[in-house]
């Protein structure tokens, strides 16, 4: 009996999670009567016209070529940064290093909107409206507290004696970093990819001022413009929608460990 | 080690340059523009110094107090039903039994979906014609379904059920998170001494995850006072204002109708409030973690 009860339970928080996405995914293989039809089609009959839709008519690859191309220059440099940053808070030992570290939580806890006209405006002086340079721009240094407090974290929690002997030995500290202490934070720093990576797959606002022309344009900005003019096209809504969301949904499953530690480590720790 | 060679900025400047021109300096230019006026489309106007007026005229606009009841509202309902909705995921998840990897993957979908994509989604359970919502509620009698998102109330409603369902699996990994770092002798002490579970939750659970708890009230509020993509989606700050939240007017001030120097007033009373916010939270959590230092 509480056994049943407790199977119960985890049907209860599967189903919360899930179930809201689930009716969204079937929709995206629904015809378009099946979509409108009352009571609700439950089993859809693999209808892939949507996808087809969102696709050619709507270029939901290209969309989603950009959403790649931002979101994978954003994790690149920013964990190269935030490693050097990181590195260096977590090893030299810096008298402000706790003050650096406050100021950046505090940075990213920032309304976007208490920095969006002069971040705009800056973009528009540099010319770099419309441009992967300005957005990727402006996601590095939304990125970069999140990353320099996991990395620090990660950064001291290595041991420091092969690294002391390499400096002994006549490294460098950035040799040391290099040559020791990244391949030891391998791990470390694939986590915090990942969730710079997933946030800058997700972001809305700041793509939503800086990307206007259509052409460079990520995924969140295209979905939400969706074009229709007086009936929603939801089963290319739902299309696109699954279609942008899939590559994140495999991630989340795949690494799930990994996420849940470098949240953890990001929140709980810091 | 000799700083001399690799000396400490090398590895800061980076990680500096972006923080001053994307934040700190972005932070300061608004504070400064919200005491002036400046409209993109009037640009004959140029950039005057107007002192306080900017917030004066916030104080006796009605679209703008409106708005800040609305995110105070967003932020009071929503941030409790996430963690109180997070509480009771994370004791679920800290259990042990088969396929609890599994089932924390599946509670980290809502966080990994993109809110635009979460917006659309709710957008279309609420729709007035084929939602699920209203088939739920009234079956096959279509005359007497509802436009969720077209009534003042309920619109707003709409949203924070879809902000809840986003965002209560980030306060699970934070509430897991502190669970696992209770003790099991705790527990088996406990149920030597003959504890029910509730006894167990109240004494035992309850205090030690104090700080988590604090922790994802903290994150949720700040975010929950940004909310911005959702009301974009489903209703646009409608019906009647309704949904309009701080974030997304001042949005439309600077960016629709390019009132810079009122929107970014707006703006500014967005960051103070959450910076007033995150004081009070860190004040609360600073002193809990330093008496359960003084306590161990």
């Amino acid at each position: 009996m509480r056994r049943l009860g407790f199977a119960l339970v985890i049907a209860l928080v599967a189903g919360f999670s899930l179930a809201p996405f689930l009716w969204f995914l079937l929709t995206s293989w629904k015809s378009p009567t099946e979509i409108s039809a009352i009571p609700p089609v439950l089993w859809p009959s693999f209808h892939w016209g949507h996808y087809g839709a969102a696709i050619v008519k709507h270029g939901l690859l290209g969309y989603m070529a950009n959403s790649a191309l931002v979101a994978g220059a954003t994790t690149l440099v920013t964990i190269a940064i935030g490693a050097l940053a990181a590195y260096a808070l977590a090893r030299f030992h810096i008298r402000w290093a706790g003050y650096y570290l406050i100021l950046l939580l505090a940075l990213s806890m920032f309304p976007q909107i208490a920095i969006a006209g002069p971040v705009w405006r800056l973009l528009s002086a540099l010319g770099w409206l419309n441009t992967y340079y300005g957005i990727v721009a402006a996601y590095i240094s939304m990125s970069l507290p999140f990353a320099i407090w996991v990395l620090t974290t990660f950064f001291r929690e290595l041991p420091v004696d092969v690294e002391e002997a390499a400096l002994i030995d006549g490294c460098t500290r950035g040799q040391a970093l290099r040559r020791i202490v990244l391949p030891l934070a391998a791990p470390g720093l694939f986590t915090a990819a990942i969730l710079v990576f997933i946030h800058a797959w997700n972001e809305f606002f700041f793509a939503l001022i800086i990307l206007t022309s259509p052409g460079v344009q990520t995924l969140p900005v295209g979905i939400a413009l969706f074009p229709g003019e007086y009936t929603m096209p939801w089963g290319e809504i739902a299309a696109a929608s699954t279609i942008a969301t899939l590559p994140l949904i495999a991630l989340t499953l795949i690494f799930q460990r990994r996420i849940v530690q470098g949240l953890s480590a990001g929140a709980v720790k810091g | 080690m000799s700083h001399a060679r690799d000396p400490v900025w090398r590895f800061l400047l980076p990680s500096c340059v972006f923080v001053i021109l994307f934040s700190l300096y972005p932070i300061a230019e608004s504070f400064r523009l919200s005491f002036y006026r400046l409209i993109l489309t009037l640009p004959w106007l140029g950039q005057r110094f107007v002192g306080w007026e900017n917030y004066q005229d916030l104080g006796s606009d009605p679209v703008a107090l409106s708005s800040l009841v609305t995110s105070l509202l967003f932020v009071a309902v929503t941030t409790p039903a996430e963690v109180l909705l997070g509480l009771a995921m994370a004791l679920v998840l800290d259990r042990s039994f088969r396929g609890r990897g599994w089932l924390r993957a599946i509670v980290l979908v809502p966080w990994a979906i993109p809110t635009v994509v979460a917006s659309q989604m709710w957008r279309f359970i609420f729709n007035d014609r084929y939602g699920l919502f209203n088939f739920l509620l009234f079956g096959d009698a279509t005359e007497q379904y509802w436009a969720p998102l077209a009534e003042p109330g309920l619109a707003l409603l709409s949203i924070m059920t879809a902000d809840v369902w986003k965002t209560s699996s980030f306060a699970a990994l934070i509430i897991l998170a502190g669970l696992q770092t209770i003790p099991g002798e705790l527990y088996e002490a406990a149920n030597i001494d003959g504890a029910t579970a509730w006894q167990k939750f109240r004494h035992i659970t309850l205090p030690l995850i104090k700080p988590a708890l604090l922790l994802a009230l903290l994150f949720r509020t700040i975010d929950a006072l940004k909310v911005f993509d959702l009301v974009f989606v489903m209703t646009q700050g409608g019906p009647a204002d309704s949904t309009n939240v701080l974030q997304f007017y001042g949005y439309k001030k600077i960016f629709a109708e390019g009132m810079i120097g009122y929107g970014s007033t707006i703006a500014m009373v967005v960051f103070l409030l959450s910076v007033g916010l995150s004081l009070l939270y860190i004040r609360l959590l600073g002193a809990r973690l330093l008496t359960q230092e003084a306590r161990s």
